[in-house]
C-alpha cells in the first residue's frame, strides 16, 4: 500500500471505468442512430406535382411505409416504391390510407414518391411515415451480457404497448383533422352560397318584374301604330 | 497501475471512435432533392410545449462529376417556422449542416420551410441540393444517453424515465384533441345556425318579393287600364 500514489490511481480507475462505460454507450448510438429510427413527415402536394424521397438500407432490414392524405380534394395519392434496381416494390393509384411493409433484399437506396399528377386544381397534404429497422435500442447491446430481469422486460413491454398507443393517436389524429377540414370547407361554402343565392333571388324577381313591363309597353306601341 | 494505464487507453481508444464517428456519421437517414431557390415545407401538428428538433445536412449537385459531393461548405440553408397563427417562430439561415431546435407555445399545424440561399448556387445553372432530413417530435427528441450520464440514472430509472415520457406525450396529445374536438364542435355548430338562418332568410326573401311583384304589377296594369 503506498499512500503518496493513492489518489493518481483513483483518478484514472474512475476516468477509465467512466470511458469504458459511456463511450461505448454513445459511440453505439451514434453508430447505431443512421440506419434505424423512423420518419415521420406531413409535406404539402402541390397539383400536377410529385415528390419523391430516397432512403438508404441495407440489406435484410425489415422497413414498414405507411401514408396517408390528411386533406386536398377526393383525399387520395399515387403511391409508388422502387429498390435500387428500380423494380417496383409497391405501386398504388388514388388510395386514401395504406401500410407496406417489406424486407430490403439488397443494401442501396430505395425511392418512394407520392404523385398528385391527376389532380388539375387541388394541392393535397400527405402524411407519411416510413419506419426502417427496430428502434435504437436505449443501451447497446454489448452491455447486454445477462438476461433482462423482470422489471426491465416489464417495461419492455409497456414501452412497446406505448408506442402502439401513439401511433393509434397519430392516426386518429389525421382522421380528425381530415373530418375537420371538411367541416371547414362546408361552413365557408354555405356562407358563400347563403349570400349568392340571396343576391341572384331579388335580381330576377325585380329583373321578371321590369321584362314583364317591358313586354306591355311595346304592344301598346304597335297596336296604336296599326289603328293609325 | 498496470491495468489503470490499459483503462486509460481503452478511454482513449473509444475516445478517438467516438470522434471519427461524429466525422463519418452523415446518414441522417431520409432525404430529397431540391432546386435552387425552391423552398420545402413541412407540416408538425403538435399540441403545446412541444420541442422540435430538426437535423439536415446538404450535398450540392457535382454537375461535371455528375456525382453528389460529401460536403460543400459555404452553402447555406434558411429554416423558417411559423406557428398555426402564421407568426414566425425561428428564422435563421444555418450553413450546410445544422440543427434548429423549437419549442410550440400554441397548439395546432406548425410549417417547417427550407430553402436554400441561391447567391453561391447561381454559379451552377440547374444544379440541385441532396437534403438529408430528421425531424423529430416530443419524446423522440429526448436523448436517453445523455440524459443517463448527465442524472446518473441506473438502466431500470432510464427505463421508466422514458415511459414516464412517452405518457406524458400521450396525455399532451389528448388535450390537443379535447381542443380540436372543441373547434370541430364549433364548425359543425356554425354551419348549422348558418344554414338555419339563411333558410329562414331565403323564404322570408321569397315571400317578400312575391308581393311586391303582385302589387306592383297590379299598378302598373291598373294604370295602363288592362285589368
Amino acid at each position: 500500500m503506498m499512500p503518496g500514489s493513492a489518489p493518481s490511481p483513483r483518478w484514472a480507475a474512475a476516468a477509465g471505468r467512466w470511458g469504458c462505460r459511456l463511450l461505448p454507450l454513445l459511440w453505439g448510438l451514434l453508430l447505431l442512430s443512421g440506419p434505424s429510427g423512423a420518419s415521420e413527415i406531413t409535406f404539402e402536394l402541390p397539383d400536377n406535382a410529385k415528390q419523391c424521397f430516397y432512403e438508404d438500407i441495407t440489406q435484410g432490414t425489415k422497413c414498414t411505409l405507411e401514408f396517408q392524405v390528411i386533406t386536398g380534394g377526393h383525399y387520395d395519392v399515387d403511391c409508388r416504391l422502387e429498390d435500387p434496381d428500380g423494380q417496383v416494390l409497391y405501386k398504388e393509384m388514388k388510395k386514401q390510407y395504406d401500410s407496406f411493409t417489406f424486407t430490403a433484399s439488397r443494401n442501396g437506396t430505395y425511392k418512394f414518391c407520392f404523385s398528385n399528377e391527376f389532380s388539375t386544381f387541388t394541392h393535397k397534404t400527405v402524411y407519411f411515415d416510413f419506419q426502417v429497422g427496430e428502434d435504437p435500442p436505449l443501451f447497446p447491446s454489448e452491455n447486454r451480457v445477462s438476461a433482462l430481469t423482470q422489471m426491465e422486460s416489464a417495461c419492455v413491454s409497456i414501452h412497446e404497448a406505448l408506442k402502439s398507443v401513439i401511433d393509434y393517436q397519430t392516426h386518429f389524429r389525421l382522421r380528425e383533422a381530415q373530418g375537420r377540414s371538411r367541416a371547414e370547407d362546408l361552413n365557408t361554402r354555405v356562407a358563400y352560397w347563403s349570400v349568392g343565392e340571396a343576391l341572384i333571388l331579388l335580381v330576377v324577381s325585380i329583373g321578371q318584374v321590369f321584362l314583364l313591363k317591358s313586354f306591355f309597353s311595346d304592344k301598346r306601341t304597335t297596336t296604336t301604330r296599326v289603328g293609325s | 497501475m498496470a491495468g489503470v494505464g490499459v483503462k486509460r487507453l481503452q478511454a482513449m481508444v473509444w475516445f478517438a471512435l467516438l470522434v471519427l464517428t461524429v466525422c463519418a456519421a452523415g446518414a441522417h437517414g431520409l432525404y430529397f432533392h431540391i432546386g435552387e431557390t425552391e423552398k420545402r415545407c413541412f407540416i408538425e401538428e403538435i399540441p403545446d410545449e412541444t420541442m422540435v428538433i430538426g437535423n439536415y445536412r446538404t450535398q450540392m449537385w457535382d454537375k461535371q462529376k455528375e456525382v453528389f459531393l460529401p460536403s460543400t461548405p459555404g452553402l447555406g440553408m434558411h429554416v423558417e417556422v411559423k406557428d398555426p397563427d402564421g407568426k414566425v417562430v425561428l428564422s435563421r439561415q444555418y450553413g450546410s449542416e445544422g440543427r434548429f431546435t423549437f419549442t410550440s407555445h400554441t397548439p395546432g399545424d406548425h410549417q417547417i420551410c427550407l430553402h436554400s440561399n441561391s447567391t453561391r448556387m447561381a454559379l451552377f445553372a440547374g444544379g440541385k441540393l441532396r437534403v438529408h432530413l430528421d425531424i423529430q417530435v416530443g419524446e423522440h427528441a429526448n436523448n436517453y444517453p445523455e440524459i443517463a450520464a448527465k442524472d446518473k440514472l441506473t438502466e431500470l430509472q432510464l427505463r421508466a424515465r422514458q415511459l414516464l415520457d412517452q405518457v406524458e406525450q400521450i396525455q399532451k396529445e389528448q388535450d390537443y384533441q379535447r381542443y380540436r374536438e372543441e373547434r370541430f364542435r364549433l364548425t359543425s355548430e356554425s354551419t348549422n345556425q348558418r344554414v338555419l338562418w339563411w333558410s329562414i332568410a331565403q323564404t322570408v326573401i321569397l315571400i317578400l318579393t312575391g308581393i311586391w311583384q303582385m302589387r306592383h304589377l297590379k299598378s302598373f296594369f291598373e294604370a295602363k287600364k288592362l285589368v
